[in-house]
């Protein structure tokens, strides 16, 4: 089927607005923070050219390499806890019957709950000495340690804290699994496939493509983890630092030398790169999809 | 097609036009306020002062706490608000950096007596000797003593001192309840890294001014004594994890409880405390140095005008309204009686304006019998005048963020007092070289 003249005009104009949009909403502010980037800029002067200092300072910033080193270290936690967990919640979904619209409400439900608030649920919820989860450890003999207060720890935490949102992976999961063909498992089983050797064969290869959307997702969210982490031990309390930086993400440390310190040529800087290490990690996940992620049908 | 070409056409622009977002209202001729609320008294009775003296004037409140982030964005975009209504160490650093305008012609042309305002609340808003804001309310910091705990432990509640840095850490022992690595009573809470400034001077060491060191002996000194009164008493982690837990605005506050002991607070909280619960009972005394002299540091607002405000005469004519005598004397009077009919006692307003504090104490103050306030304001009103104040500086969120950052890597065992403090000056000289200040 060929597309006409005025058929393409009519979807150029239809996509129009977000061409529009994504020029002056994205395209043109990373533009001009590439150029602030090479600046000293504090938002009441003007811009000075500066070069590559500012990302020269960067790479001699420790406060840069506690970050990312906390960014890189949560999104290695978050990321498979929360694929794992999502998966586990999809399978037994599935197995819900009647019952499982309701309990895919119940599941996603969690996922409205605004950050700042979940963020000061949590912080009573992890307290170390009086909160609710070291009470439920206490049950079963352990004594859980200080989530938001023991460096150690705190990172841990907000892994905990973030499986509270893991509904909207899990609905993504449960799609999946359904369109898996029931008739693999058939001719698995006949096989005398064993459970494990269905999900690994089977049901893996199945939602592979999925696993790849959301393992990249997660990814990029985990590397710009930000509302929760600051209104736990920043912003509520407008502190600079807590708990020897051991909750100090990188978008944390952006944005406090942006908005705190007015380095807006510096924090361009690091913005930039942040940019780069997600395009890296994501060229990294597409190279490895091609191994690993199977697709129906012709993929050209 | 034709239809569907002439949808596009009306479509398109009508999202862009939508996206753009909605048309705000006007307030080129309003007299707009940043960062400034309206909850009480307080507020209420004062801006009532200036509308009454100003009928013509479109005045319009813009609630909510000052933004940072906001401020400076709208005066980089030269939209800025009128008025600013701020923390005054910061106001200093916006002077320093030429986001607020100086306030000289307008303290003259109004003849406002800079002599009513006390020495540390003007020295904030003061930068290379001209005045960039006037001060607003005044607090001081002083200890508040749990006195049924520390009788209990034997001690003396009046004879508890911040001067014997060993003893402090005796008493600390006593009063504490640490067992199983859980925490049941903090003793002595040295309030770090906040009130690290504080507990430099009481060692004799400024943070910030023309010959300060992060990593002075002094204030090393200072960072051991504060961190090992934690370590302690249960270590930060679990020390910080038991205080979370206070109720601290509430009838079952530490004190009410006996999670606490003894620690340095901000003046403001005796009133919290007496609203709360009126019946805790307490010992309220003033901080001392190792001197042994009384030691306190001065926190408030001010207000100023931004660089670029459409009205600045009509600003300057509200912010000397604002802060002068007679305005917070009618308001403290609002205060007062909104309080008698709720049956709750007033224990008056502190303001860093000298001569409105002593009229309200002489003539509005009614503590009705509450003990707290009784034994409490007298010691605010006797540390006011003996207040020091954090210099402003272009370079003060980063010099803040050097020392609170280095006392939370002692206090989590990262870094020895010594380590930590020369990393600050470290990244206090970066940001000081950057902005070209001290």
């Amino acid at each position: 089927m060929t597309v006409s003249g005025r058929e393409s005009r009519a979807g150029l104009l239809f996509l129009l607005p977000w061409v529009i949009g994504f020029l002056a909403f994205t395209a043109g502010p990373m533009l001009f923070s590439l150029w602030l980037s090479l600046t000293h800029y504090d938002m009441l002067k003007p811009p000075a050219f500066v070069g590559l200092e500012n990302y020269r300072e960067a790479l001699a910033d420790d406060r840069v390499g506690t970050a990312l080193w906390n960014t890189v270290f949560f999104t290695a936690l978050h990321v498979p806890s929360q694929i794992v967990l999502a998966l586990g919640l999809a399978s037994l979904l599935r197995r819900a019957g009647r019952g499982s619209g309701f309990f895919r409400t119940v599941l996603y439900l969690p996922v409205m709950t605004p950050p700042v608030a979940l963020a000061a649920m949590f912080l009573l919820l992890l307290n170390g000495q009086h909160g609710a989860v070291n009470g439920f450890l206490g049950w079963f003999g352990f004594q859980g340690p200080n989530w938001t207060t023991d460096p150690v720890w705190i990172k841990p935490g907000l892994v905990v804290m973030s499986l509270w949102t893991v509904g909207s992976t899990a609905v993504l999961y449960l799609a999946a699994l359904t369109r898996v063909p029931v008739e693999r498992y058939e001719a698995a089983r006949l096989d005398g496939a064993s459970p494990w050797r269905q999900f690994r064969h089977v049901t893996l290869p199945g939602i592979s493509g999925t696993v790849y959307f959301t393992v990249v997702v997660n990814t990029i969210a985990s590397l710009q983890v930000f509302t929760e982490a600051y209104a736990m031990f920043f912003g509520a309390r407008a502190k600079q630092s807590a708990e020897g930086d051991a909750a100090l993400f990188y978008v944390i440390h952006l944005f406090q030398e942006a908005f705190g310190s007015l380095r807006m040529g510096y924090a361009s800087a690091l913005a930039w790169g942040l940019f780069a290490v997600i395009a890296v990690i994501t060229a990294v996940q597409v190279r490895l999809s091609r191994r690993y992620v199977h697709y129906e049908g012709d993929r050209s | 097609m034709r239809g569907l070409l002439l949808t596009a056409a009306l479509v398109v622009p009508a999202l862009v036009a939508a996206g753009c977002g909605g048309l705000g209202s006007d307030t080129s001729g309003a007299l707009v306020t940043m960062g400034f609320g309206l909850p009480d008294e307080h507020a209420t009775a004062r801006v009532a002062v200036f509308r009454a003296a100003n009928p013509g004037v479109d005045l319009r409140i813009s609630e909510g706490a000052f933004d940072e982030q906001q401020f400076l964005s709208a005066v980089a975009a030269g939209d800025p608000p009128d008025l600013v209504y701020a923390e005054r160490r910061k106001l200093g650093g916006y002077a320093a950096r030429g986001a607020v305008q100086s306030l000289e012609s307008c303290v003259r042309e109004h003849g406002v007596d800079l002599g009513v305002f006390r020495e540390a609340a003007l020295r904030q808003v003061t930068y290379s000797g001209e005045v960039y804001g006037l001060p607003e309310f005044s607090s001081v910091r002083l200890v508040i003593v749990n006195n049924p705990v520390v009788r209990a432990a034997g001690l003396d509640p009046a004879a508890l001192s911040t001067a014997d840095w060993a003893g402090l850490g005796e008493v600390a022992d006593r009063l504490a309840r640490v067992g199983g690595g859980r925490v049941e009573r903090i003793g002595f809470d040295p309030k770090v890294p906040e009130f690290l400034p504080l507990w430099a001077k009481a060692n004799g060491a400024e943070l910030i001014g023309p010959d300060a060191r992060l990593d002075d002996p002094r204030v090393v000194e200072a960072v051991r004594h504060t961190t090992d009164l934690v370590a302690r008493q249960g270590g930060w982690a679990s020390f910080k994890a038991f205080r979370d837990t206070f109720d601290q605005f509430g009838a079952n506050n530490q004190y009410v409880t006996g999670q606490l002991a003894v620690m340095p607070m901000d003046s403001w909280y005796i009133n919290t405390l007496a609203t709360n619960s009126p019946d805790a009972d307490v010992t309220i005394a003033p901080f001392t140095g190792r001197d042994g002299q009384v030691l306190t540091e001065s926190g408030g607002q001010a207000w100023a005008i931004p660089k670029g405000a459409r009205h600045p005469d009509l600003a300057c004519r509200f912010l000397v309204t604002m802060t002068d005598t007679r305005t917070w004397v009618t308001a403290a009077t609002a205060r007062r009686d909104a309080l008698a009919e709720a049956g709750r006692p007033y224990g008056g307003t502190f303001t860093a304006n000298r001569v409105a504090d002593e009229r309200i104490f002489r003539e509005v103050f009614d503590p009705r019998g509450n003990p707290i306030l009784a034994k409490g304001v007298p010691v605010v009103m006797s540390l006011q005048d003996k207040a020091f104040a954090l210099p402003p500086s272009p370079a003060a969120s980063e010099l803040v963020r050097a020392w609170e950052g280095a006392v939370n890597r002692v206090l989590v065992g990262r870094q020895s007092p010594e380590e930590a403090m020369a990393q600050a000056q470290r990244e206090a000289e970066r940001a000081l070289k950057r902005v070209g200040g001290r």
